[in-house]
């Protein structure tokens, strides 16, 4: 098969199963960055209800696992109050027409928890590295593919990186079987035209064989802004989560973004007032409380810090009475990137060290 | 004769710094270096140090007349698991530095005399030579249902081996936070972090203990364990004093022991960030030592 004639199979499928002529394929990650947010305590009936709400407004497809991907219940990123697979076999039974994606990151989750989730109804199987790590991924994108998952690959802090190397570690998963590449905001922190450039550049490297999306963070109040740029410069896979419900200040908000494309004229096959009463109704009663632009938030995205480190930075801080803010600039400072929590409980106690001795001094 | 005769198969990053190690070891004396590259920066090295440098592989090294006491894999997991069976049929004990785990595995603080008897032992992987030592710390004066590590690398410090088989890497040290460690259930994650400049290597060692656990003897243990490390590896260092959770909802009912340690390589042939590569070269170089004194205390009453 040709390049262009793989693409077009891979994007037809979408289009075809959602009615057809789909502009754009949202996937609304509220069960899985939502995790983040939610501390990973959802509960098996929120999981029903809030995949039912979304499935029956138009959602393509619905990403459900633990905010850390498969595996991630542990001490270091928090332990899931339900098991993410029992989790992800509810929204596939509940799911009528959407497919259910799940996230594993190399290093946390394993080659048996991708054919786990799969045995479990899970159609679409995300892998995300940090954006200069792709080649750890290889193994399992040949694995899903394999298994005959659908496939994602996710570099995650691309504001980290030019564009170049985003669009050569994008090649690297493709070689390697994935099917679309996201270029992941994770701290929230990319500015309009960077957004564009980053996913030019991959649309340009891979957009012969496979889809590129986009996935944002509201950390400096950009996730729609940022997304519609990404569309323009070629994305058509988009992620977003119904109220923003994703980690730090939460994700681009679906929802708005759906009001947009109709303003616009893209089609996204969900209904508005739909996905409004659905965030209302179903995914507003299940948030601990609304994600916001805060102190804390801001200065993930200004300091360009991995939105996960939110909770842990606010937990450490507490734990030993220092600043969470300082925490997550220190963060920054020292470029730590997603999976490194346990280095925010070593900065709190860094900077209690240098606080109890600037007392001891006064 | 008062040295073991050693091969250093691989002459890779790992097999050269473990070169250096080596050369300073009273019980071993390195005399092969064997690779399969002619142009190897590794086996040129070598020879500059006196050693018998070859590119043409394990089987040259197995038809010579004089053949080695010891040999060190620092190939890959693949390639020792094809050649194990021919050293032991040769008569050559194998210490293995790849996640092959064709022999039983050692971690010297912790068992390191245990299977100086064996033909083959098994080096597991950096992340869980730096921190089984703790775990272990920790289960020898308190039981440890679940314990889990973060080990956090240097992207350049981490290599091609690594990187395609990183589930190799977390199962294979998962299992040895387990057997080696003491904990009933472990569980591993590695990053690798590209970092410039790099990062020094950071573990950090979370285990769960019983809420009448006795914390005092915990610390201790895990201040004894620091030393006993050091012994073998300077580089190895706690951060910070090891951390008491009281049971929480969070740590669901345990109480969590968080310990974090750096490990910052002595730089004889690796970076001195390279602390994940260093921690396996030193440790493989005092269990050849260990089995070499072993063995030579043998011959001397023979």
């Amino acid at each position: 098969m040709t390049d262009a004639a793989q693409r077009d199979t891979l994007t037809r499928t979408w289009k075809d199963a959602h009615g057809g002529d789909l502009d754009l394929r949202l996937t609304d990650t509220c069960l899985r960055d939502g995790s983040h947010h939610k501390r990973h305590q959802f509960t098996a009936q929120e999981v029903h209800d809030i995949v039912e709400a979304l499935d029956s407004s138009g959602i393509p497809v619905i990403e459900v696992t633990h905010g850390d991907g498969l595996g991630g219940s542990s001490f270091n990123y928090g332990f899931s109050r339900t098991p993410e697979q029992e989790l992800i076999r509810i929204a596939a039974e509940t799911a009528k027409n959407a497919r259910i994606a799940f996230l594993m990151l190399p290093g946390v989750g394993t080659k048996d928890d991708i054919r786990a989730a799969q045995d479990n109804g899970g159609q679409i199987c995300r892998i995300a590295t940090h954006c200069t790590e792709a080649d750890t991924s290889i193994q399992h994108f040949g694995l899903a593919r394999e298994l005959g998952l659908e496939t994602v690959g996710f570099l995650m802090m691309s504001h980290t990186q030019p564009p170049e190397v985003l669009a050569k570690q994008a090649r690297i998963m493709v070689d390697a079987g994935c099917q679309c590449v996201y270029v992941v905001d994770s701290a929230g922190a990319l500015v309009m035209e960077q957004t564009a450039d980053r996913v030019s550049a991959v649309v340009a490297e891979i957009g012969a064989q496979a889809d590129v999306g986009f996935h944002g963070h509201e950390n400096l109040g950009l996730g729609v802004a940022n997304t519609v740029i990404a569309a323009r410069a070629g994305a058509t896979q988009i992620d977003g989560s119904v109220r923003r419900f994703g980690a730090g200040a939460g994700n681009t908000p679906l929802e708005a973004f759906i009001g947009v494309c109709d303003k616009l004229g893209w089609r996204t096959g969900v209904d508005f007032l739909q996905i409004v009463d659905a965030s209302e109704d179903v995914i507003k009663p299940a948030m601990p409380e609304e994600c916001q632009l805060d102190r804390m938030t801001l200065m993930m995205g200004y300091a360009g810090v991995y939105s996960s480190f939110l909770k842990h930075a606010g937990n450490a801080a507490d734990r030993y009475g220092v600043s969470g803010a300082k925490i997550l600039l220190e963060a920054g400072r020292r470029k730590l990137i997603g999976g490194q929590e346990d280095q925010l409980i070593d900065i709190a106690l860094m900077l209690k060290a240098e606080q109890d001795k600037a007392a001891a001094n006064a | 004769m008062t040295k073991l005769t050693a091969a250093i198969v691989g002459p890779g990053n790992i097999g050269t710094d473990l070169m250096y190690k080596l050369l300073r070891s009273d019980v071993v004396e390195p005399r092969w270096m064997i690779g399969v590259d002619p142009a190897s920066e590794g086996l040129k090295l070598a020879a500059q140090q006196g050693l018998e440098a070859s590119h043409e592989g394990v089987d040259w090294l197995l038809k010579q007349d004089e053949l080695p006491d010891l040999i060190f894999e620092a190939t890959s997991a693949y390639v020792h698991r094809e050649y194990a069976p021919r050293y032991e049929e040769a008569g050559i004990r194998a210490v293995d530095l790849t996640p092959a785990s064709v022999g039983p595995a050692v971690i010297p603080p912790v068992n390191g005399e245990e299977h100086v008897g064996a033909m083959n032992v098994n080096m597991i992987t950096c992340g869980g030579q730096a921190t089984i030592p703790m775990v272990a710390a920790v289960s020898r004066v308190a039981p440890v249902p679940y314990a889990e590590i973060v080990a956090s690398v240097s992207s350049v410090s981490a290599g091609p081996g690594t990187r395609a088989n990183i589930d190799e890497f977390t199962r294979t040290t998962a299992a040895g936070v387990e057997r080696i460690g003491g904990a009933e259930r472990g569980k591993a994650i590695i990053i690798l972090n590209p970092a410039e400049p790099p990062m020094i290597m950071r573990d950090t060692i979370f285990c769960a203990v019983p809420p009448d656990a006795d914390r005092d003897a915990i610390v201790q243990s895990v201040f004894a364990m620091e030393k006993a490390v050091q012994e073998y590896v300077p580089g190895y260092r706690l951060l910070q004093e090891p951390q008491v959770d009281e049971p929480s909802a969070a740590t669901q009912g345990q109480v969590k022991v968080s310990i974090f340690v750096e490990v910052e390589g002595a730089g004889d042939y690796l970076p001195p960030y390279s602390g994940n590569l260093d921690i396996m070269t030193a440790a493989a170089t005092q269990v050849g030592d260990n089995i070499a004194r072993s063995v030579l205390a043998g011959r001397k009453e023979a």
